[in-house]
């Protein structure tokens, strides 16, 4: 079918239009292609103009296409040119900027706004609601105008009032029928609809028919039938939209109510097609986006591919989203005579849902407020044929169900605005697309990019794939750089033996990472192997490739483990001889009981780890730090119980450990609390006859009380519970959450059923996985520099002229 | 000037420190071949060869202020760091200071 060099002429330019174009390139055709449109702008997402007026989008994120992307695929495109003339017989067309010769013409000139003949229209101030000037326009008049009034109550007219209500004015919808939405919606729907509007501060007129629009020179007012005075400073006419058949008309084709065509799309013309809003097949005339796509796809069949489709319309249904509003229609939605109707309804939850059945095939459905059905709705309407569960289909009994798109066909469309199929959304998601995020989807397929509807069904088969991203909604990706909610991730890690921050950022990310991404990973590594990760130092900041905490002058500072804060005479003399060999700028006790060596140079480290014979004491990383004392009953005549033994044994029991963010623990011997150990993260305090633990607590950039966890009999338990406790923190808090935030997020009663009253086998799984981690840790001042001294070299020094 | 540093004293995705003369130059090897810069961050002097390198990218460990490894550019500050040229010739990154 393909005709080499010949020429295709394009008259429109709109998202039909590029819809068209898309086939043409897919089918690789060899038409030389030229679009005329006379808006200046290449083509834009029209569906979107409603979020633009509403400010929930940028009007620079409506282009779909851009100039580029017409110069790369060899089409010839014309802004701001208007078509003046059709010569059909000799297949010319007349522009602003000369005459055009083709080989084929498609009109696809859309509509115009239906204007009604009301005295006053032609005012400065009113409006219609079809292109960007229009918002742009209407935008203008809502910084000064307080009052606007929209004529018509159906789709583009609620979504001209909900964008202008956003815009701070007083809006009120002037509707000539008894209910909004009269031909989607039925009475129970439209009646929910209108409620939800009023309350939200909409004024809601009908039945209303306008008188006249009054002003001098602009719109002031609107009066209606009845004498009824409402002041305007807008006005927007959203009563409906007529094809644009000018062109067609004056070369003569057959033109009803749009440009006549046939299965094909052909018009009466011989080399002539229509396709989209101008086109009337078989007495219809479409507005809805799902059928305009389905005649682009089959006239692209026409010229370029094997010719075979043909236009079938079907029933399609419209998403109508109204700030919290949801509403789904299509079909008929008032019952005829021999109909069958499903009714579920919930006034005050705000939820109405109806389906319209003919000899068991689904021939209408409308749904407010809750959408879930919605995919499974439109494929069954669409598709036609005996509907099995009528209950299932309205969600119905069905509350843990395979996710949203699973029983879809191949070829159900899922992007209605955009003409997206189920098999074009896997694809991107697949191994080759390689999308894990709805984000992604949106950018190669434009699927869910325009109303937004088919965003849960998007997200049912990226869940579908493994990627989880509907399992739980709400979670932040973990970074835009690996653009995965944190328990995704670490299932797929998991799935995948991905044991390295590398591997995950190739496999799962960005491939790069940046300095906030890769030190979390390096941390969710460890946690997640239980320590059995692959430890990549360049993913880490400096202090944890070198086990040492840099100072503002590039120097470090070193701080052994005192178990407890207690040391003794020889371990002391070792540090004040380590400290004068190596001339430390400063040794300081600090707030944790520990001495800090301030002022080491790098490349001393290693030998100074080695001379002090002393583990590291972690406080230059997010990691289990101190568990600070007092002298308990040893020494104290109030000590009632050992909180310097218990102090040494926890600590002993927890080090090594990395954690989401620093860990700072106390154990104090009697209520007087001279450890101070209520502020700390985890604090243990002796009572008569047992022991508290607290958790969250803080005396930092916050102060905090932490929240007593449990009492318990013995130190063996006290341990146990402190092990638990922060083994749950390690594995469900984010990255840098300190336990005092985390604690107080999750509500210490879930963190307290997560851990002291969790089932038996949770409480050792909690304890199996600490265990291991454990066992996994390796004091770093003893493993790591023996196995790469490279890293602690000192500067290279470079004289003047060495030889290359 | 022009210098020649051996391969192996520079490990991959971690900076090396040099120091010729008052000059200190940080030098990384990154995947898109070697990069070096002066290695003093302008915001606060911040070690830069001891940052976190993502691509084109070293993070100052100091204060987290990225610097651009092949403009010089660095996050929030007018200021850029001085960028020299470097490439790899027999096992060694060659420099020109």
């Amino acid at each position: 079918m393909t005709a080499p060099g010949k020429r295709l002429a394009v008259v429109g330019n709109g998202m039909i239009s590029v819809s068209l174009l898309d086939q043409l390139v897919r089918l690789e055709s060899r038409w030389r292609i030229s679009v005329f449109g006379d808006e200046p702008h290449p083509a834009y997402d029209r569906i979107g103009l409603s979020q633009v007026l509403a400010g929930d989008r940028a009007a620079d994120d409506l282009p779909l296409r851009d100039r580029d992307w017409y110069a790369s695929h060899g089409v010839e495109l014309h802004t701001g040119c208007r078509v003046l003339a059709l010569d059909a017989e000799r297949c010319r067309l007349a522009t602003a900027r000369g005459d055009v010769d083709f080989d084929a013409c498609v009109l696809a000139t859309g509509s115009l706004p239906f204007v009604p003949p009301i005295p006053g229209a032609g005012l400065d101030g009113v409006l219609g609601f079809r292109t960007i000037e229009d918002v742009d326009a209407m935008l203008e008049r809502a910084r000064t105008g307080r009052s606007a009034v929209v004529i018509g109550g159906g789709l583009l007219g609620l979504e001209a009032a909900r964008g202008l209500l956003a815009r701070g004015m007083q809006v009120t919808v002037v509707h000539l029928v008894d209910r909004l939405m009269e031909r989607q919606l039925d009475d129970g729907a439209a009646g929910l609809v209108r409620e939800e509007l009023e309350r939200m501060g909409l004024r809601v007129l009908l039945p209303a028919s306008t008188r006249r629009i009054e002003g001098e020179g602009r719109v002031e007012a609107v009066v209606l039938d009845g004498g009824a005075v409402l002041p305007a400073d807008l006005v927007v006419i959203c009563a409906g939209i007529k094809p644009n058949v000018a062109l067609a008309a004056a070369a003569g084709l057959d033109v009803g109510r749009g440009v006549r065509v046939d299965d094909r799309m052909a018009t009466s013309a011989p080399a002539v097609h229509a396709i989209g809003e101008c086109a009337e097949h078989d007495g219809v005339t479409y507005g809805l986006v799902p059928p305009l796509h389905e005649q682009a796809a089959v006239l692209a069949s026409q010229l370029a591919g094997d010719g075979a489709a043909t236009f079938r319309p079907l029933a399609t249904a419209a998403r109508l989203k109204v700030a919290g509003i949801d509403v789904f229609a299509g079909g008929r939605t008032t019952p005829e005579a021999g109909d069958q109707e499903v009714l579920l309804r919930d006034d005050g939850g705000g939820v109405y849902k109806k389906l319209v059945l003919r000899d068991d095939a689904l021939v209408g459905v409308a749904l407010v407020g809750d959408l879930g059905p919605m995919a499974a709705v439109s494929d069954a309407l669409t598709r036609g044929g005996r509907v099995r569960d009528r209950l299932a289909l309205l969600g119905v009994g069905a509350a843990v169900g395979p996710p949203p798109g699973a029983d879809l066909a191949d070829d159900a469309v899922v992007c209605g605005c955009n003409g997206v199929t189920r098999a074009a959304i896997v694809a991107a998601i697949g191994a080759e697309g390689g999308c894990t995020t709805r984000e992604c989807v949106a950018r190669r397929t434009r699927a869910s990019s325009s109303c937004g509807s088919c965003a849960p069904v998007v997200d049912g088969l990226l869940q579908l794939a493994g990627m989880g991203r509907a399992a739980a909604p709400d979670a932040p990706d973990v970074c835009t750089c690996v653009p995965l909610p944190r328990a995704a991730l670490r299932e797929r890690v998991l799935g995948l033996g991905l044991r390295s921050v590398s591997e995950v950022l190739e496999r799962l990310g960005d491939g790069v990472g940046c300095h906030r991404c890769r030190p979390a990973l390096s941390y969710y590594l460890d946690v997640w192997w239980c320590g059995e990760h692959r430890e990549e130092p360049a993913s880490r900041h400096v202090n944890d490739r070198v086990h040492a905490n840099i100072q503002r002058d590039g120097t470090f500072s070193v701080v052994p483990r005192i178990r407890g804060g207690v040391t003794s005479p020889a371990e002391l003399r070792r540090i004040a001889d380590v400290a004068e060999r190596y001339q430390v700028g400063a040794v300081k006790i600090t707030g944790g009981q520990r001495i800090d060596l301030l002022g080491v140079r790098k490349e001393d480290l290693p030998a100074v780890w080695t001379e002090l014979g002393m583990p590291s004491g972690h406080a230059y990383t997010k990691a289990v730090r101190t568990v600070k004392s007092c002298v308990g009953t040893d020494w104290c005549r109030y000590g009632v119980g050992d909180s310097t033994d218990l102090a040494v044994r926890l600590e002993s029991a927890l080090e090594g450990l990395y954690t989401p963010h620093k860990l700072k623990l106390g154990v104090t011997g009697c209520p007087r609390n001279c450890a101070e150990v209520t502020v700390k993260d985890l604090g243990i305090v002796a009572v008569v006859g047992g022991w508290e633990l607290y958790v969250a607590g803080a005396a930092g950039m916050t102060v905090r009380k932490g929240d007593l966890l449990c009492t318990v009999a013995t130190p063996e338990q006290a341990l146990e519970e402190a092990a638990i406790a922060v083994q749950h923190y390690r594995e469900q808090a984010e990255y840098l959450e300190r336990m005092y935030h985390f604690v107080p997020r999750v509500g210490i009663e879930a963190f307290r059923a997560a851990t002291v009253d969790a089932t038996a086998g949770a409480r050792r799984g909690l304890l199996e996985r600490f265990r291991r981690s454990r066992d996994n840790a390796r004091d770093p001042w003893r493993s790591v520099p023996a196995s790469d001294p490279s890293r602690f070299r000192a500067p290279l020094a470079l004289a003047e002229e060495p030889a290359p | 000037m022009r210098v020649a540093v051996p391969l192996d004293d520079v490990r991959p995705g971690e900076g090396r420190l040099l120091v010729a003369g008052r000059r200190r130059v940080a030098l990384f090897l990154t995947t898109g071949g070697p990069r070096a810069i002066d290695a003093t961050c302008p915001h606060a002097g911040g070690p830069l060869q001891d940052g976190i390198v993502s691509g084109a990218r070293v993070t100052c460990p100091l204060h987290l202020r990225r610097v651009d490894l092949d403009t010089g550019e660095v996050d929030d500050c007018a200021e850029r760091v001085r960028c020299y040229p470097a490439r790899v010739a027999g096992g060694h990154v060659v420099l020109d200071l």
